[in-house]
């Protein structure tokens, strides 16, 4: 099988002593569609600017389809399509500019620099505004030219850093129908996210990174497989002032009239209740808790992504 | 390694940004340097008299042109590099597969070529007030490549080490446009008591002052020869600096 992409023993310590990467070893195989998910701060941004060149790695190494990023740099960013998360244009260039320039930086000679320019904006729905300054696009077309600007010198691999972060429901799904159908045409693409959801639509294999080491890396399928359980929120009838023991389910307090309850695979919702009635307790209402990522990260490294991201906004002070 | 497609990529970018904005880049230099030959070359030129043969709006012609050829330069690489930088649209070059000496050449080739562009139009706006001889056009022509590839070597060094827009215009304010006019724009150091006419001789920009004033009029206070060795000596030396910096991806990458 060949690769995509190879990580070894990749480290990356910042100026401030922050270790942002932790020795992340990871393969992306030639036609994946690969997610990379972590919460804020767990290493994404950094492992993806260590691939493009923006951020200086610590130690390790990068393989880019064969192509070592130490001694085979240019080879190694001809492959490369790179989708930042935030936007990084001249605003003042026009849109049909920025991605005929872009294509020149890659070797692509300016008559086809044109063609293939036109070709992306039309598919990206962009060609009507090629005239445009960026600056006066919609947020939802300047992420479209980021993607149409990765594009248009036909790289291998294509990785977009939280592509659809801040993007509303209609454009997300639209990027996602247009992602599939570039990576059904043979492109493998890296994807990082913090929506799980995103994870289960499009991609084949995952591997979610924390506090710079990767916890897991396997089939999105297999990893959902063990995400067997579900939790529900209970709103309960009276005060509670300390949380119930109840036989054969895990259960907290989270206010004096409120519980949360693990509903492991096997068990079921009528014994749930039956356990409930044992001991008394009557409930009003009853909700899912629809959070499967915050699930996943409770189970993988025993702390939540908020705590994560507390940690990141203290380290930031 | 060079990557041609992408050096006349950045070339392009460069000169389409040089004329987009025309008002701040070509008009300037045209209007400011009209008013210098009205007001000394005419009103005050007249009552001075002849330098070493020449009126005094014909002395001071060359001086012009270069002060404008070596502010813009330098200003067409410091902005334009340090906006990049500033709008991270600098990225769109660190991904892709250019060299560090690729986008070094490129970015200067920018700042050379609005050099010369605007040392064109203070060349017609001259030739409007006085008769500008030329009798050593190839020594004019190489002092004025290689000071305009300096300064823009020069520019590219500052926006490298910018953090701020402030940062860009410190050394052109306070560095270089005095050492622009000390270099002899509008007088012989001849003149000047000792011991100024001993101290100007440290001053770099004199000899390419001097170098152009040769180029253009036959004359000059220095050899033109050490001109033209300084400034290549200097310029090869930056350029090794900004590579090396560029390299390493200094005030670039994390």
């Amino acid at each position: 099988m060949r690769h995509a992409l190879t990580a070894q023993n990749l480290v990356k310590i910042y100026g401030s002593g922050k270790m942002a990467l932790d020795h992340v070893n990871l393969a992306i195989a030639e036609g994946d569609f690969f997610a990379l998910l972590g919460p804020n701060g767990a290493g994404k941004s950094t492992f993806i600017g260590i691939v493009s060149s923006l951020v200086t790695k610590t130690e390790g190494t990068v393989h880019v389809f064969g192509h070592s990023i130490d001694d085979e740099i240019l080879k190694a960013k001809q492959l490369i399509g790179i989708v930042p998360q935030e936007f990084n244009f001249n605003i003042f260039n026009r849109t049909f500019d920025v991605v005929v320039t872009q294509a020149g930086y890659y070797g692509v000679p300016f008559k086809q620099a044109k063609a293939s320019a036109e070709d992306c904006l039309q598919q990206l729905g962009l060609w009507e505004k090629r005239f445009e300054a960026v600056r006066f696009l919609s947020g939802g077309m300047k992420r479209r030219l980021m993607i149409a600007r990765a594009l248009v010198h036909q790289p291998k691999l294509l990785i977009l850093d939280e592509p659809t972060a801040g993007v509303d429901i209609e454009l997300r799904r639209s990027l996602w129908v247009y992602l599939e159908k570039l990576n059904q045409q043979g492109l493998t693409i890296l994807l990082t996210t913090h929506y799980l959801e995103e994870v289960e639509i499009l991609c084949r294999n995952v591997a979610i990174i924390d506090q710079g080491r990767i916890l897991v890396e396997k089939p999105v399928h297999s990893l959902l497989a063990d995400l067997n359980g579900e939790t529900f929120i209970l709103d309960i009838d009276g005060i509670l002032t300390e949380t119930p023991t109840l036989e054969s389910f895990s259960c907290r307090l989270i206010s004096p009239n409120s519980i949360e309850m693990d509903l492991r695979e096997g068990q079921t919702v009528n014994e749930l209740f039956q356990v409930l009635d044992a001991a008394g307790i009557r409930v009003l209402s009853l909700r899912n808790k629809f959070n499967r990522l915050e699930e996943l990260f409770i189970r993988l490294t025993g702390h939540s992504t908020e705590r994560n991201m507390q940690k990141n906004e203290e380290g930031a002070e | 390694m060079m990557n041609w497609i992408a050096l006349q990529t950045i070339l392009r970018k460069e000169m389409v940004r040089i004329l987009r904005i025309w008002p701040q880049t070509l008009l300037p230099p045209a209007i400011t340097m009209s008013l210098y030959f009205v007001i000394f070359g005419h009103v005050i030129g007249s009552k001075i008299g002849l330098i070493d043969g020449y009126h005094y709006s014909q002395f001071i012609a060359p001086g012009l042109v270069m002060m404008s050829v070596i502010l813009n330069a330098y200003g067409n690489v410091s902005s334009s590099f340090f906006s990049a930088k500033f709008t991270h649209s600098i990225q769109e070059l660190m991904v892709a597969p250019v060299s560090e000496w690729t986008i070094l050449i490129g970015y200067t080739l920018g700042g050379v070529i609005r050099g010369l562009l605007v040392g064109i139009v203070v060349l017609i706006v001259a030739s409007l007030f006085t008769h500008i001889p030329i009798q050593h056009f190839f020594s004019m022509l190489a002092i004025l490549l290689i000071s305009a590839w300096l300064f823009s070597l020069a520019g590219f060094l500052n926006a490298l080490f910018a953090n701020s827009f402030d940062d860009i215009s410190i050394i052109p304010n306070f560095i270089l446009t005095p050492l622009t006019y000390l270099g002899g724009v509008f007088y012989s150091i001849q003149v000047l008591p000792s011991p100024w006419n001993i101290i100007a001789h440290f001053n770099p920009i004199l000899y390419l002052m001097n170098g152009f004033r040769y180029g253009m009029l036959g004359i000059s206070d220095v050899s033109p020869a050490i001109g033209l060795f300084i400034a290549v000596i200097v310029s090869a030396s930056l350029a090794i600096l900004c590579y090396i910096l560029l390299k390493r991806g200094w005030g670039l990458r994390q």
